[in-house]
């Protein structure tokens, strides 16, 4: 694991949080009554990971509890169909079924570390949430998990799942009462209960050191990927991929990446029913410069700078908004961000399941989707030995409703109309 | 039309013996006018400061009941201009006016040109709850060409160095917030806020104002006592949902509401 605070890079964040030149995307837009709170979390989180006990504290839940490294699979068949090499790093075999369990468990045992008894967490479809409450009841931290109330409607599963698990979950009636206001709903938690409690951010966005802190925490994908791909096949790989939402899975690839030139990064984003539509969470591709949840990235808004509501099939990538150093590698052309259709998507949740055995989470269907289509660029452009790498972060078990209703499965003896 | 700055409500406050009552609401709740003809009962009734919010669709500072208010203004189809026409008519009965809000739509609409019409319209500055002086030098700028006041926000959990930092940006007043929490859900105490206001008035010869968590008369006197102005928006808010299917009988409330703040920021 990299040494955060003595090897900073260009493509890290200033001691403000900006990432890139000062002042366009990052920094620490919030109440002045978090500022002492986050300016302690900054400390506790650089003195962490300079400090080699937490490091193989981190390193070892990990291993043992949470089954890292996950696997880097070549996928024979895909490959096959597109022409050169396709791998998938395996995040959907973690614990709790995809990459987050490595973010809460690096706050997790932070929060420890720091002495607070505590958590919260915000949650969308509630895959954060289920990974929070997981990682509280590993250390044995009181766990409150605020969940609008639409997804508590959408996702009873995954509630009674937090529910299991010990953590209170909070259904959230204002605003849209989704995602975007249990973020709202945990900060103003956390606005009155700062001195014992720490939040639990679910993506690589909010305010600083958040963007950053998850990125160090979830960047084991890209860093176990890159040294994989190398031992597997000798060579790093022409093109990696990721979804976007918030955006802590793509960075968590991107980032062990970043320095290697010839490698091309992609992110693909929620197109919902396509960019030309207002029907979309497709934030870098279509939104403009603005400050949500703390930091100035790109949002999706109207011309008063009111947050416009999002739209994916996916309701891991439906948000509005986006973690500020995606928007800043879209900027600076570090990587490329492309929107990649519900329909698309749901093309390749399909077509993974049937030629790989594999069903992904409807959020990493977008990767494969857009990753695909990067495949068959390059294997027109260099033949079979180009390597796409993809990461596939999540299982779908969590899917099925969605997929029953959007192909009408469920019924036997209709396999055939498919 | 330039309008009067804060400053001057504080000193007449302070000439009279007493702290200055500010009163809250959002604007276009129940709708424009309504939000108007509310502003102007509570200035009639003994304001001494207005801060008119801006309804903004991520507020990170407000609790449930501005929330509320707030959802109301959007769904009828609140617009920023829609804010510099409540400045305006309410700035116009000579009270200071100030707008409290989120810092995205201030940055969408360009933060100078934001200033520039706050200026046209009267209004005697803002307070910006969500962001820090460190994150607001264009807001900074812009606000020192024009003579408005900046209000920011400090904390119980504010160290004495960021509290010295963040009132030498502030012209006006400086903002104490009397709980660690969001806005309309703990009282807070005299006793409670008592240690902040000390730790700010020692770095600063500017009015300390404090609000969240303050909403009846007693706690205004009480607060008085250390404080030089008495926020209060929650209670204000609360007395207008409680009374929506009647503005008559809604307006009446908040002046009862309004006197007897007044009363209480007079009683110390």
């Amino acid at each position: 694991m990299t040494d955060v605070t003595s090897e900073r890079s260009r493509f890290d964040a200033d001691d403000q949080g900006w990432f890139g030149e000062p002042g366009l995307f990052g920094g620490r837009f919030m109440p002045e009554a978090l500022m002492a709170a986050l300016d302690e979390l900054t400390v506790a989180w650089q003195d962490a990971m300079a400090d080699p006990v937490f490091v193989s504290e981190f390193e070892l839940v990990l291993r043992e509890y949470a089954g890292l490294p996950s696997p880097l699979f070549h996928a024979r068949r895909l490959s096959d169909r597109v022409g050169c090499r396709v791998l998938l790093k395996r995040e959907d075999l973690n614990h709790t079924g995809a990459h987050k369990i490595r973010n809460v468990l690096g706050q997790a045992l932070l929060t420890k570390r720091m002495g607070k008894k505590r958590v919260i967490a915000e949650t969308g479809a509630g895959q954060h949430g289920v990974a929070s409450a997981t990682a509280a009841a590993y250390f044995g931290l009181d766990c409150t998990v605020y969940m609008g109330a639409v997804d508590t409607r959408r996702q009873a599963l995954n509630v009674a799942r937090m529910q299991l698990l010990g953590a209170k979950v909070v259904p959230v009636e204002s605003g849209s009462a989704t995602l975007k206001d249990a973020i709202n709903e945990a900060l103003r938690d956390w606005v009155a209960t700062v001195d014992h409690t720490a939040y639990l951010f679910g993506t690589a966005a909010g305010p600083h050191p958040f963007p950053s802190m998850v990125r160090d925490f979830v960047r084991g994908t890209g860093d176990e990927a890159r040294a994989q791909c190398l031992e597997q096949y000798g060579v790093l790989p022409d093109a990696i991929a990721a979804c976007v939402g918030g955006g802590s899975n793509a960075i968590g690839l991107f980032t062990a990446f970043l320095e290697d030139d010839e490698v091309d990064i992609y992110g693909f984003e929620a197109g919902g029913d396509g960019v030309d539509t207002p029907r979309h969470a497709a934030t870098i591709h279509a939104g403009d410069s603005g400050v949500l949840h703390g930091a100035r990235t790109y949002v999706l808004q109207d011309d008063d700078g009111q947050t416009v509501e999002s739209h994916s099939i996916s309701a891991g990538l439906d948000y509005p908004g986006v973690g500020p150093q995606h928007a800043q590698l879209a900027h600076s052309g570090r990587a490329t961000y492309l929107p990649v259709t519900d329909t698309e998507a749901m093309e390749a949740f399909s077509l993974l399941a049937r030629t790989e055995g594999i069903i992904p989470a409807i959020e990493s269907s977008h990767a494969i989707a857009g990753g695909l289509k990067v495949a068959e660029r390059l294997a027109a452009e260099k033949g079979p030995e180009a390597t796409v790498l993809i990461n596939l972060s999540g299982r779908g078990d969590k899917d099925m409703g969605t997929a029953i209703e959007y192909f009408g499965l469920g019924e036997a003896g209709q396999e055939d109309e498919r | 039309m330039s309008g009067l700055r804060v400053a001057s409500a504080f000193e007449t406050a302070r000439a009279e013996g007493r702290s200055a009552l500010v009163g809250y609401l959002p604007a276009a709740f129940p709708d424009v006018e309504g939000s108007i003809a509310a502003l102007r009962t509570m200035v009639d009734a003994g304001c001494d400061v207005i801060e008119v919010g801006l309804p903004y669709s991520d507020p990170v500072m407000d609790g449930p009941v501005i929330q509320r208010a707030v959802q109301h203004a959007l769904d009828g189809g609140f617009r920023v201009d829609d804010l510099f026409r409540v400045v305006e008519a309410v700035a116009a009965t000579g009270t200071p006016t100030l707008v409290m809000t989120s810092w995205n739509p201030v940055e969408r609409r360009g933060v100078d040109r934001f200033a520039q019409q706050l200026d046209d319209a009267g209004g005697a500055g803002l307070i910006t709850p969500d962001v820090i002086p460190e994150f607001a030098g264009e807001w900074s700028e812009a606000a020192d060409a024009r003579d408005l006041d900046k209000v920011f926000l400090v904390a119980p959990s504010s160290t004495d160095e960021r509290i010295a930092s963040t009132t030498a940006h502030c012209r006006g007043f400086v903002y104490a917030t009397g709980i660690m929490g969001v806005t309309g859900t703990t009282q807070a105490t005299a006793e409670g806020v008592a240690p902040l206001i000390a730790r700010t008035k020692a770095t600063t010869d500017l009015p300390v104002g404090v609000g969240v968590g303050v909403s009846t008369g007693v706690q205004a006197a009480a607060m008085s006592e250390h404080a030089d102005g008495i926020i209060v928006g929650t209670a204000f808010v609360r007395t207008l949902l409680d009374h929506a299917d009647d503005r008559d009988a809604a307006l009446r409330a908040l002046r009862t509401l309004t006197e007897e703040l007044a009363g209480g920021v007079r009683r110390a």
